[in-house]
């Protein structure tokens, strides 16, 4: 019973189907570790209770057919949860409760999940470190005082930690991909458009993607392909023929051409990070794929245009947060000073600064200079990926250019907080899949994670790289579990 | 390019976030070594370039017009701060 959650999600599921393990032994395997962990403060609101009825449910009246029978599993805080308390991580969403679900987590509990809780993230999910939440900041169970990567920083943490046998996160700048590589685990960005943005609190439109998190390539393949679906109520959601990722998942890459962008190689990057780099093209050529040398001349570009596309956008989703229809509202004279209290005080210092960069890039004057600027400059950064694949059907770079820091160490400096995205970025404004999978450790112990960027809808294409990449890293992440009580 | 208080008064206004001297201060000095990272783009000539608006290659699609509501207003004015059964309550507008 104590290895339950040692398992993986595959592993899981075929136990459950052969009758081996009952829904209830899994979901009570994972609550009870999860209430020991308090001290990595994944969680903002548990649903444990109804977990456990749920599963003796499933387990009265099974059924097997499903991709996710009676498996329980937590979710970032960012999806709408009918009936259950969504925060966003902010103190303005504090009261929230939504009337509706959310479409991917609607998928899932229709494939036989069972929410066990809402899992901790930056606040409107900005930020790199998950030192924004207005529930504190989340650890990393890989060391202690040490940021599980943001804003997916409680769902990479709950993974890792074997609170959750895995969970699905969002990604509007490598929110996903970031926290994964930092907390050794596998996180995939899927194509924009093949996740439903329905019932995902909005952060910047045009960016946002769900994916799953996991702690390897099968299981993300099997969570992408539960979570993907065409869903009229989201008018940039795109039907098209969606593969059964995880069935059709296969190591042989053999012949395929992997880009290697040089433009990925940036000014102070360590030489772990490199080497790991390189240890990865060597991974791929053993597969039997081919490496070519390829340029995206316009990768510096990325992160300016970023900070300009998404807070312009954000400024306009979060004007929504007004004190009057749902959450904090602060007292106020009249109705604008009402406002403007609520803003102030139910948002917390980056969100804030966020909306004002927005705010600015939108107003009268400024408008042509920097938001349309980086709008064509958002073209230019695709017509780089366009133009390379070309010639190969995916890129291989490194996921971050660091492993995790500790705990206060870059709150004071958001621009280099914000460097933290230098790879992950230029995939959200192309709006392309890319997955992170981990690939080796720096001198302290510390996971690296590698990221394969795949074009448009192939996200079986690079499943399968990663899938084939894997068993030659064969990683193993040390956890040494200090935090449980 | 420097953003100043004055500035950063008019972009609380416009945003709707009170900001007392102290942060506002604090957001000049933050937003202007933020902007300083976005000139970057400047080195770039865009005279021809086309905007990219969306990255979703897909045309918006028709409905049909129909009522889909499940009449849960209750429970919809149970989320807002200061609930009166039926409307949602904010200061008085009119004197």
């Amino acid at each position: 019973m104590s290895d339950i959650t040692k398992q993986s999600l595959t592993e899981l599921v075929e136990n459950i189907k052969n009758k081996k393990l009952s829904s209830t032994d899994v979901t009570k395997g994972f609550i009870e570790r999860s209430e020991k962990s308090g001290e990595l403060n994944a969680y903002i609101t548990d649903d444990f209770s109804s977990a456990l009825d749920k599963a003796k449910k499933f387990d009265q009246k099974p059924n097997f057919n499903l991709k996710l029978p009676g498996i329980p599993m937590a979710v970032k805080d960012l999806f709408c949860t009918k009936n259950v308390k969504t925060t966003a991580g902010s103190k303005i969403l504090n009261n929230f409760v939504p009337t509706y679900e959310s479409t991917v987590t609607k998928n899932i509990w229709n494939e036989g999940a069972i929410l066990l809780g809402k899992l901790n993230c930056d606040e409107f999910a900005m930020g790199s470190s998950n030192e924004t939440s207005f529930f504190g900041n989340v650890q990393n169970p890989i060391d202690k005082d040490l940021v599980p990567g943001g804003s997916s920083g409680g769902s990479a943490s709950a993974v890792a930690g074997k609170l959750t046998p895995i969970t699905i996160g969002t990604d509007t700048g490598g929110s996903i991909r970031q926290p994964a590589s930092f907390t050794g685990t596998v996180g995939l960005k899927p194509t924009y458009g093949s996740c439903s943005r329905y019932g995902i609190v909005a952060f910047a439109s045009s960016l946002d993607q769900a994916g799953p998190m996991a702690q390897n390539v099968k299981d993300c393949a099997l969570l992408q392909e539960v979570i993907s679906s065409y869903d009229p109520k989201d008018s940039t959601s795109i039907d098209f023929k969606r593969n059964e990722y995880s069935k059709e998942l296969s190591i042989n890459i053999k012949g395929k051409k992997i880009g290697i962008p040089k433009e990925y190689r940036v000014d102070g990057m360590p030489k772990e990070i490199e080497n790991l780099w390189q240890k990865g093209i060597q991974y791929v050529k053993d597969c039997g794929a081919e490496t070519i040398d390829i340029s995206l001349p316009h990768t510096s570009y990325a992160l300016p245009t970023y900070y300009i596309v998404a807070p312009a956008e954000a400024s306009s989703n979060l004007a929504r947060y007004d004190g009057v229809k749902y959450g904090f509202r602060a007292k106020g004279e009249n109705l604008i000073e009402m406002y403007e209290k609520t803003r102030s005080e139910g948002f917390g210092a980056e969100v804030q600064r966020r909306i004002m960069i927005g705010t600015y890039v939108l107003s009268s004057g400024y408008y042509d200079a920097y938001y349309l600027k980086a709008q064509k400059v958002r073209k230019l950064i695709k017509n780089d990926f366009d133009e390379a694949y070309k010639k190969v059907d995916a890129i291989l770079t490194p996921s971050t250019p660091s492993s995790a820091f500790k705990i206060g160490e870059k709150t004071n400096d958001p621009v280099s907080m914000y460097l933290n995205d230098i790879f992950t970025v230029p995939v959200n404004l192309a709006g392309l899949p890319a997955i992170s999978i981990p690939a080796g450790h720096d001198s302290k112990g510390y996971p690296l994670g590698l990221q394969i960027i795949g074009k448009a809808f192939d996200e079986q294409n690079i499943l399968n790289i990663a899938f084939a990449m894997e068993e030659k890293i064969s990683f193993k992440n040390q956890i040494n579990d200090w935090w449980i009580k | 390019m420097s953003i100043d208080l004055k500035t950063i008064k008019h972009i609380s206004k416009l945003s709707r976030i009170s900001v007392d001297e102290q942060r506002a201060k604090k957001l000049a000095g933050d937003l202007n070594s933020i902007f300083d990272f976005i000139e970057k783009l400047n080195e770039l000539k865009t005279d021809n370039v086309e905007p990219l608006t969306s990255v979703a290659e897909t045309t918006l699609k028709l409905r049909s017009d129909e009522v889909k509501s499940e009449n849960i207003r209750e429970q919809i004015i149970k989320n807002s701060p200061q609930d009166n059964k039926d409307y949602f309550v904010v200061p008085k507008v009119i004197e």
